[in-house]
């Protein structure tokens, strides 16, 4: 038994995402092999075949897999998948986007979202919001699986030794192109990496006051995120959404300033270690999630807070 | 052009789902059913294009029970065209859905579709992806802005850490993401007129599918739920609990 694992990645690094699917891999057991797919990527091999517990790296490098377009990439996995028992992606916007895809193409079912493997064709997902649990048993010869980052630990970047095997197949379909992308700048770690999140909520007010969080946050070491009711307000841009709609994130700590803790954004953030909620209405939902509820001011607290870091 | 869009019965959102005793599914007993709010976006994106004089034809499709057509009902009362039910009590997978789908794209031949990208449901967010592939066409999902000139479409995909913008060329695959409208309200005088709007009903053996299960559901369970901590009473009481209890700073 062997499983595939498909690399996230930039052209340039590999995404800790990929590292939890690989502990995923390995709970299911078997051979693990990761494929990367792109232009120009061989940095991204090289540090996939570092990954311990990793015994080959296919590298398919080619222009038309450049962008990862799903229309392309889908066909080469589904030729590659046929040789596997498991084809496994991280849940992210890019492993969402290609896998059922793959699993069309294969005539076989994915289960998505998964963040629990009890056995090598049964695996445990969140339904309805995360408000139910699912065990769900694979009937398929191949098992298309999409990783939820958070109910994996990352495995160790370093110590594996890896062979890697260029893979010449190019597929290209032709029906589409990229165009252009807009990311957001940011000095501070991505929300899905951090082990510290500063998250604001509709209380903040407005968009300028999200900067007593960022001053916060880069004392911490943290990223900022947001309450789908400050995105939907206006304050910040989408990407910082934590939430059911948005990024689902388990840090270390997690500190809820002036968010309410409607259902859809405990859905994104409960799996935290811990949790810290300030918020001046003491009924706030979020202080029946919250290991330390600070009921203040958030106006106040925060920067004291700030100031005793 | 015909735009051609689908969508799903499903628990309403404002509902609180609870889990059968006997861990078989969720209860949806005595729920209150709605259209799924991904797949109310998607109807009201094809609506705009056929007011922007972009699509011709809006026809709505649903796949499930026979109360299904109230969803039907809803998205011909906000303005799609016509109605096809593909009914089946049976438990629809996405593969099946989409290898249904793909038999009514067959007959219809749209130029584009549209469709919400998971449903609140199971929060699969597969079918419009399964459905590109088992037609050859290209995807846009995650949809927060669609432009249609010519044969392509120019679709802004809401993506990790940022917006994505591909061309694709039709027919395509759009699925939708929260951004991309603001669906509206039914009128009084459009759900009347809904009402006479035609709705045809399929069997999927009809449209030569076997329904076939690819996974079996062996439980299902309420989440773990996380206890409530303490309140602390002052920013100087949180500070040393951080540090001194739970050693997170």
């Amino acid at each position: 038994m062997a499983i595939l694992i498909i690399a996230e990645h930039d052209n340039q690094s590999l995404k800790g995402a990929t590292l939890n699917a690989v502990t995923a891999a390995t709970q299911i057991g078997g051979d693990v092999h990761i494929l990367v797919a792109g232009a120009g990527c061989q940095a991204v091999a090289d540090a996939a075949s570092a990954v311990a517990g990793v015994s080959k790296v296919l590298l398919a490098d080619n222009a038309a897999y450049e962008h990862q377009l799903a229309e392309n990439v889908s066909l080469l996995v589904a030729e590659l998948g046929t040789d596997y028992s498991h084809v496994i992606a991280p849940a992210t916007t890019a492993g969402k986007n290609l896998m059922p895809r793959v699993a069309a193409l294969l005539d076989v079912a994915q289960l998505s979202d998964v963040i629990r493997v009890d056995s090598e064709d049964t695996f445990a997902r969140p339904i309805y919001a995360g408000n139910a649990i699912a065990t769900v048993k694979s009937l398929d010869a191949i098992k298309v699986i999409t990783i939820r980052g958070t109910g994996f630990d990352a495995a160790a970047a370093e110590g594996g030794s890896a062979v890697i095997e260029a893979v010449t197949a190019v597929h290209d379909a032709g029906i589409s192109t990229f165009i252009g992308e807009e990311m957001a700048k940011s000095d501070r770690p991505e929300l899905t990496a951090a082990s510290v999140i500063v998250s604001g909520g509709r209380g903040m007010g407005n968009g300028e006051n999200f900067a007593l969080l960022e001053s916060l946050a880069d004392k911490l070491g943290a990223a900022v995120g947001a309450s789908r009711a400050a995105v939907d307000a206006g304050f910040v841009p989408n990407d910082m959404q934590v939430g059911q709609t948005g990024k689902i994130v388990a840090p270390d700590l997690y500190i809820a300033v002036g968010i309410s803790g409607a259902i859809q954004h405990l859905a994104g953030m409960k799996d935290s270690k811990v949790i810290v909620a300030i918020n001046k209405d003491e009924e706030a939902p979020i202080f029946s999630v919250a290991d330390y509820g600070l009921v203040a001011d958030l106006f106040d607290a925060v920067p004291e807070l700030d100031g005793k870091l | 052009m015909k735009v051609l869009v689908t969508v799903k019965r499903v628990i309403d959102y404002n509902v609180k789902v609870r889990v059968k005793s006997d861990n078989s599914d969720v209860d949806l007993n005595n729920v209150k059913m709605a259209m799924n709010p991904f797949c109310e976006i998607a109807v009201e994106e094809a609506v705009r294009l056929k007011e922007a004089g972009v699509a011709s034809e809006v026809v709505v499709v649903s796949l499930g029970p026979q109360a299904a057509q109230e969803q039907l009902r809803t998205a011909l009362a906000l303005g799609a065209d016509r109605g096809i039910l593909v009914q089946s009590d049976e438990n629809l997978e996405s593969l099946t859905v989409a290898k249904l789908l793909a038999k009514v794209i067959g007959e219809e031949q749209p130029g584009l579709v549209i469709m919400g990208k998971q449903a609140i449901d199971t929060d699969n967010n597969q079918t419009g992806q399964m459905l590109a592939a088992l037609t050859g066409m290209p995807q846009g999902t995650f949809a927060s802005e669609v432009k249609v000139s010519g044969d392509k479409v120019q679709v802004t995909r809401e993506v990790d850490g940022g917006l994505q913008t591909v061309e694709l060329t039709m027919p395509a695959i759009v699925t939708t993401d929260l951004r991309l409208n603001e669906p509206r309200y039914a009128s009084l005088p459009n759900i009347m007129k809904a009402k006479r709007k035609p709705l045809e009903t399929k069997t999927p053996e009809d449209l030569g599918v076997a329904v076939k299960a690819h996974t079996q559901l062996l439980k299902v369970e309420p989440p773990a739920q996380r206890q409530a901590g303490i309140k602390v009473a002052s920013v100087e009481e949180l500070v040393d609990k951080l540090k001194n209890e739970a050693k997170v700073i």
